[in-house]
């Protein structure tokens, strides 16, 4: 069989792991870095019955998003930066509602208009706080263009799944770099679709948990079941309540259909850490950089390792505690002023947790993270 | 009759509603319904969208594929879904100040895709939900909670707006003309494209009070005095129309509408292969 190899973009890729997962809607408003991932879909979507639409904002486009999945289309948008801000209120709205769909957000440099063109991992704590409120949040942050096609489906399948809005967080330097990239075959492509009701028309409960897995079984408008959906604090029939029983016990569903499945969300590499006394943490592009420092570290006799996560959200508390059980110093490396160290530090009980970051919209090189782990030894 | 829309149309488990009494809200309602009744449109393909306010209360109670969304937001939503899929009658129930403040973008470019939403606009010329602060659409010197000395705001004509932003039929009636209101939902659904029906609604517990405008049934009797076909309306000028609601169908268009345009694109796109 021809093997699918192409010289490609992470944006690109990232269309690409879409419309390999069952991609049919996207909506969004471009915005630089993240503009290719709206060119890709407008001109990919109809060419498989889909749909693209440019909305007038960034609101517009996630809403437009949460309603094409409503209608029973798999969804996404994309954006950056200040559009990520804009998205927040209907995020939480796709969160409460229960309603599958993929945010893309190429991190660029901030606050505010900030560095447009540069790269940045400023948004980390926006992804997991930035609507109000409690609420669970998935995301996954890849650190090369393979990977962006790969965590692309997984952020479709883990939103159908667990019926939930799920954010793939890339940098600009993931985004734009071109490498080869290998596209698998559709056929091994594990595509997971959301559980729909038993023809129970009458009886149908959009909010109602049916089996083990606290994810209700979803209809699409159109069906035939005509429920209702809201923002809402609602009871299983999907009506408003204010019952703060009702309330607090949906909440508690929503947080545990995520926290109760940790192995599952759980994606991350651990690399040379076996006997590691000093561990790297990186994410994204910055984890490309670490890769090297811990080989050219290894070079010459020092034993450190890079633990990489690839799901940023929800936090990976346990494999953080190992780290935190195996070596005295942890250097957290991200280019932001201390976003996933902060995560870091408030699991760590005995290790030293070192914080290397960089805001000046230029990546941190491999160079830099050696510098960091002579300073440590 | 009106029990027998009740019983074939309503939630009757999440009635009563939570209005006001005298509100003109539940008149509006009852006249969509009743437009789509008239129709004999399928429930089941029917798909009603709000945003938040007292007016996007209403899906809540009516029993078709329903959602209501965040403040301002119904036409965005209402998009999504219209394009996902659309073989659905997809109706949007917005306030004014949901529709046209917060949502004044959503409703131009809506308007402006031709894309095919009847929207229903419940005006009642301030924000109810929040407690009668004055909106885009309260007439200039008039009060509200945050214009205590008197709106300066100029007000909107969301007809004359929709039309210019390209909605394909535009139209207006009363709490008081419900007639005159359930046929222009029938007409705005019947049209292809995108259609907007402004509802002049009363609001007793907040514009009323606020303005001294006399309890619910002054405020219909004010609204059957007020109201003046348009076609009457040409042939008056700007001064006697100073106090005048002008009630009537505006503009009724034929135009590409927008999801047919979009399906043009597949049929085109899958004809190549
Ligand atoms: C983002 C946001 N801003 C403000 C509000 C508060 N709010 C709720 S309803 C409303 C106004 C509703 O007025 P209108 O749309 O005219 O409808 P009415 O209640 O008068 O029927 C406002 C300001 C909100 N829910 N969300
Ligand atoms: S506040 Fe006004 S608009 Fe809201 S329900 Fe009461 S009367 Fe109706």
């Amino acid at each position: 069989m021809s093997k699918n190899v192409k010289l490609m973009q992470g944006n690109e890729a990232c269309v690409e792991g879409a419309l390999a997962a069952g991609m049919r809607f996207y909506a969004g408003y471009p915005i630089t870095p993240s503009t290719e991932v709206a060119e890709l879909s407008s001109l990919k979507l109809p060419q498989v019955g889909g749909k693209f639409i440019q909305m007038e904002d960034e609101i517009g486009g996630m809403a437009a998003t949460i309603g094409a999945s409503l209608a029973g289309l798999k969804s996404m948008t994309a954006t950056s930066g200040p559009g990520f801000s804009l998205k927040q209120e209907n995020l939480g709205y796709a969160c409460m509602a229960e309603v599958p769909c993929v945010i893309v957000n190429v991190q660029r440099g901030g606050p505010s208009t900030g560095l447009p063109t540069s790269p940045s991992q400023g948004d980390v704590m926006q992804a997991k706080w930035g609507t109000h409120g409690d609420h669970p949040m998935i995301a996954l942050t890849p650190s090369s263009v393979k990977e962006t096609f790969d965590l692309t489906v997984k952020a479709f399948n883990f939103a159908e799944k667990f019926r939930t809005p799920v954010i793939l967080l890339l940098d600009e330097v993931v985004a734009h770099m071109r490498e080869r990239t290998e596209i698998p075959d559709q056929s091994e492509i594990e595509v997971i679709d959301r559980k729909k009701p038993q023809k129970d028309l009458d009886t149908y409960n959009p909010y109602k948990v049916v089996d083990d897995t606290l994810v209700p079984p979803m209809a699409a408008y159109g069906e035939g079941y005509r429920f209702h959906v809201t923002g809402l604090s609602h009871d299983v029939t999907g009506f408003p309540s204010n019952d703060g029983v009702i309330a607090k016990n949906l909440l508690n569903r929503l947080m545990d259909k995520v926290n109760d499945n940790m192995d599952e969300l759980s994606i991350y590499e651990n690399y040379k850490m076996e006997d590691a006394e000093i561990a790297i943490v990186a994410y994204g592009s910055t984890a490309r950089s670490a890769k090297s420092a811990v080989d050219a570290a290894r070079e010459e006799g020092i034993k450190v390792g890079l633990f990489r996560p690839m799901t940023i959200w929800p936090f990976l508390a346990n494999q953080v505690k190992e780290l935190d059980n195996k070596v005295n110093n942890i250097i957290v490396a991200e280019m932001n002023l201390g976003q996933y160290s902060l995560e870091v530090e408030r699991v760590c009980k005995s290790a030293n947790v070192i914080h290397y970051g960089k805001i000046n919209g230029e990546l941190i090189t491999p160079n830099e993270i050696l510098s960091k782990i002579k300073e440590v030894l | 009759m009106s029990s027998e829309l009740i019983n074939k149309y309503f939630r009757m488990n999440k009635l009563p509603h939570i209005w006001c009494p005298g509100c003109g809200h539940g008149i509006l309602m009852h006249s969509i319904v009743k437009a789509i009744d008239n129709l004999g449109l399928n429930k089941d393909d029917v798909c009603i969208v709000s945003g938040i306010g007292c007016s996007s209360r209403a899906p809540g109670y009516m029993d078709f594929n329903t959602l209501h969304t965040t403040h301002g937001r119904a036409l965005a939503f209402a998009t999504g879904i219209k394009l996902a899929n659309p073989k659905l009658e997809v109706i949007v129930i917005s306030g004014d100040g949901d529709s046209s403040a917060i949502g004044g973008n959503h409703l131009i470019h809506a308007a402006r895709r031709n894309i095919g939403i009847t929207t229903v606009i419940f005006n009642n010329s301030i924000y109810g939900m929040t407690g009668g602060q004055y909106s885009p659409t309260t007439p200039t010197g008039d009060k509200g909670t945050t214009a205590p000395y008197g709106n300066i705001d100029n007000n909107f004509d969301l007809c004359r707006l929709a039309e210019a932003a390209g909605a394909t039929y535009t139209a207006r009636s009363t709490a008081y003309h419900a007639n005159m209101l359930i046929k222009q939902v029938e007409n705005g659904i019947k049209n292809k494209g995108f259609s907007l029906i402004e509802a002049i609604s009363v609001c007793p517990t907040y514009y009323g009070r606020k303005n001294k405008k006399g309890d619910s049934v002054k405020m219909m009797e004010y609204l059957r005095d007020a109201g003046i076909n348009v076609n009457k309306a040409k042939n008056m000028s700007s001064e006697e129309l100073a106090d005048k609601i002008v009630i009537g169908e505006f503009n009724n268009i034929s135009k590409p509408e927008y999801t047919d345009q979009y399906q043009n694109i597949i049929n085109r796109l899958q004809g190549e292969r």
